[in-house]
């Protein structure tokens, strides 16, 4: 059972960004192995890698503003036995350097782990140049890339912590915004898995990242309509734990995606897909960013005018329901 | 390096037989590029038989020298020195660009013994090298990175991101080896993007550049022996060479930077390689 956060719905529940935990989880992976490095391109602070570059100097490498020339390093100190994590903001890494990410690292197999912070709307006020709200969809179609979206920052330890294990190209996802904390230190975490957070029958909600909170908002919501919703959180996007998914959408019939992304390409088009390919598709809602880009704004005013909260879900809902 | 007129006469051979397996392999595959090919074969040859510690009964040796090709599109010079080198059996050259081959259109990382990246998206192997040299700096080995980089590829964003970061950390252990043969694509680079002056862009970067005859093989070895004698900082050696050396119909035109000759036009550019140009008998009339 996936352990939740018993303060979940407290008013006072305590929340960190995911990037955050990213932090912790570089320096306890960097601890337990000397081959994992670190390289930023002068985001140090706001990415939190700033503590693994004063821990380990010779370990670290600030590439200034050059997400290309990041990606192309971090492969080749890749092909020397080290375990890089290239660090940058989401729109510019994976969203400028995606051909050097494309060849210098996933096709060419390595062992790079690529880290997208201030992913999401809710980066808020930057605007939309940068809002990353299509990196999943972009890395999620890369052969043999991992794609990771953990729902708070100790989640996003943890997949820190397996993305050091884990031999291969990893993508993971961050935002910027403190969120609450919905899982526990005990709770398991596993590449590949997707856990039912809240068993249902009547509806599977899936979510990736911190909007898990919102779903599970949702189905708090939704018991009170004598809808039963089952959660699932969805932190590996590919490759897709697809015995839960499909379990769950056996089980229940409908679904609903939660997603701070475009609606086309990311979570929605994998379960979609996922669906589709089954011998008993079914209708799927997809809550996320509608296909447009985004604007300045609070996190919290943005999730609502475009459409990322609880009473979207529970919207939602009724419509894969019809 | 000291070399005998007849080490140097080796090389040469080495080299012309090299351009002859290009010929045929870009006939075989019926698509690819010509000219970088024949023009860098002195420069390969020169780096497999004389200068890099490469071992092909060991080609993940850390102890290796690293050669990296960024302009992976000539990659049937690379394919064809490293199968001559004794690194992949020389009948699996016809392969080049046909389905099931090891040998793919552009090089692929982990495809063959002594392919030590994937390159073809221009400017990402110098970025890579950059890389390993980091990585092999850290282990303190005494390991070097060749890196092997067109003209052309001059005008990518990211060649000039990789130059800033290898001057910054005065990667030593880093030599580029630029193919300065003047033509890109759609004609010469002058007139596609002027690079001049390419030497003082990379002198001002704080990098070392070193200029060479890049089909005089003394020329080529002792430019590599000093790249690796400076200390704190990166070498470019411009290699000046001629795109489609050897064969005088393709020799320094452009048009035959991405085409492959055609079975009457090989025939006429092996006869021309296997005479010498003409001053010996040739066995395949």
């Amino acid at each position: 059972m996936f352990a939740l956060n018993p303060k979940i719905f407290d008013i006072d529940v305590a929340s960190k960004p995911t990037r955050d935990g990213f932090g912790t989880g570089l320096i306890a992976a960097g601890d337990a192995n000397e081959h994992i490095v670190a390289l930023c391109a002068d985001l140090i602070e706001s990415t939190r890698v700033e503590a693994f570059a004063k821990k380990y100097p010779n370990r670290f490498f600030e590439m200034g503003v050059s997400e290309q020339n990041m990606a192309g390093v971090a492969a080749g100190l890749a092909t020397t036995g080290k375990i890089p994590f290239a660090v940058s903001y989401a729109v510019f890494s994976p969203g400028r350097n995606w051909d050097q990410i494309r060849v210098s690292v996933a096709y060419s197999n390595l062992n790079v782990k690529i880290v997208g912070a201030h992913a999401g709307i809710s980066v808020g006020p930057d605007g939309a140049t940068h809002q990353a709200l299509e990196d999943i969809a972009i890395m999620r179609v890369l052969p043999g890339m991992v794609v990771l979206v953990p729902c708070d920052a100790l989640e996003a330890e943890r997949a820190t912590r397996a993305a050091a294990t884990y031999d291969g190209p990893v993508y993971l996802r961050l935002t910027r915004e403190k969120t609450p904390i919905i899982t526990t230190p005990e709770t398991e975490f596993e590449i590949g898995r997707a856990y039912v957070v809240r068993p249902g029958k009547n509806i599977s909600i899936i979510a990736c990242g911190p909007l898990l909170h919102e779903a599970l908002k949702a189905a708090e919501l939704l018991k009170k309509e004598n809808i039963d919703a089952e959660v699932i959180n969805c932190p590996t996007i590919s490759p897709l734990d697809e015995k839960t998914i499909l379990g769950s959408l056996k089980k229940t019939g409908a679904a609903v995606t939660v997603e701070e992304h475009q609606i086309s390409g990311g979570l929605f088009g994998a379960i979609a897909e996922c669906s589709a390919r089954s011998t008993f598709p079914v209708p799927i809602q997809p809550v996320g960013m509608p296909n447009c880009f985004g604007e300045s704004g609070t996190p919290t005013e943005l999730l609502e005018k475009y459409g990322m909260t609880a009473a979207d879900i529970v919207r939602a809902t009724k419509k894969a329901l019809k | 390096m000291l070399l005998t007129d007849a080490a140097i006469a080796e090389l040469e051979s080495h080299a012309n037989q090299i351009r002859q397996n290009i010929i045929a392999m870009l006939v075989e595959a019926g698509s690819g590029h010509s000219a970088g090919p024949l023009g860098m074969a002195d420069v390969f040859t020169a780096l497999y038989f004389a200068v890099a510690n490469v071992n092909p009964s060991k080609p993940q040796d850390p102890l290796r020298d690293r050669i990296f090709l960024s302009n992976g599109h000539i990659c049937p010079v690379w394919y064809a020195t490293l199968a001559r080198r004794g690194f992949f059996p020389p009948d699996e050259l016809k392969t080049l660009r046909k389905l099931n081959s090891r040998l793919q259109g552009h090089p692929h990382l982990g495809s063959l013994p002594g392919i030590e990246n994937t390159g073809g998206p221009l400017a990402q192997g110098i970025s890579q090298a950059v890389g390993a040299a980091l990585g092999l700096r850290m282990d303190n080995s005494t390991a070097r990175v060749y890196c092997l980089v067109s003209d052309g590829e001059q005008e990518e964003g990211q060649t000039w991101e990789a130059i800033l970061c290898a001057a910054k950390y005065r990667l030593s252990n880093l030599t580029v080896i630029m193919d300065r043969n003047n033509i890109q694509i759609d004609g010469t680079t002058e007139s596609i993007m002027p690079l001049e002056p390419l030497r003082q862009k990379y002198e001002a970067f704080n990098w070392h550049v070193i200029e060479a005859d890049g089909h005089n093989m003394r020329a080529i070895i002792d430019a590599c022996e000093e790249a690796a004698a400076i200390h704190e900082r990166p070498t470019l050696i411009m290699m000046h060479t001629i795109p489609g050396k050897g064969v005088d119909f393709m020799e320094n035109n452009f048009l035959w930077h991405g085409k492959p000759p055609t079975s009457d036009e090989a025939k006429k550019a092996l006869n021309e390689l296997r005479t010498l140009g003409g001053v010996i008998t040739g066995e395949h009339q």
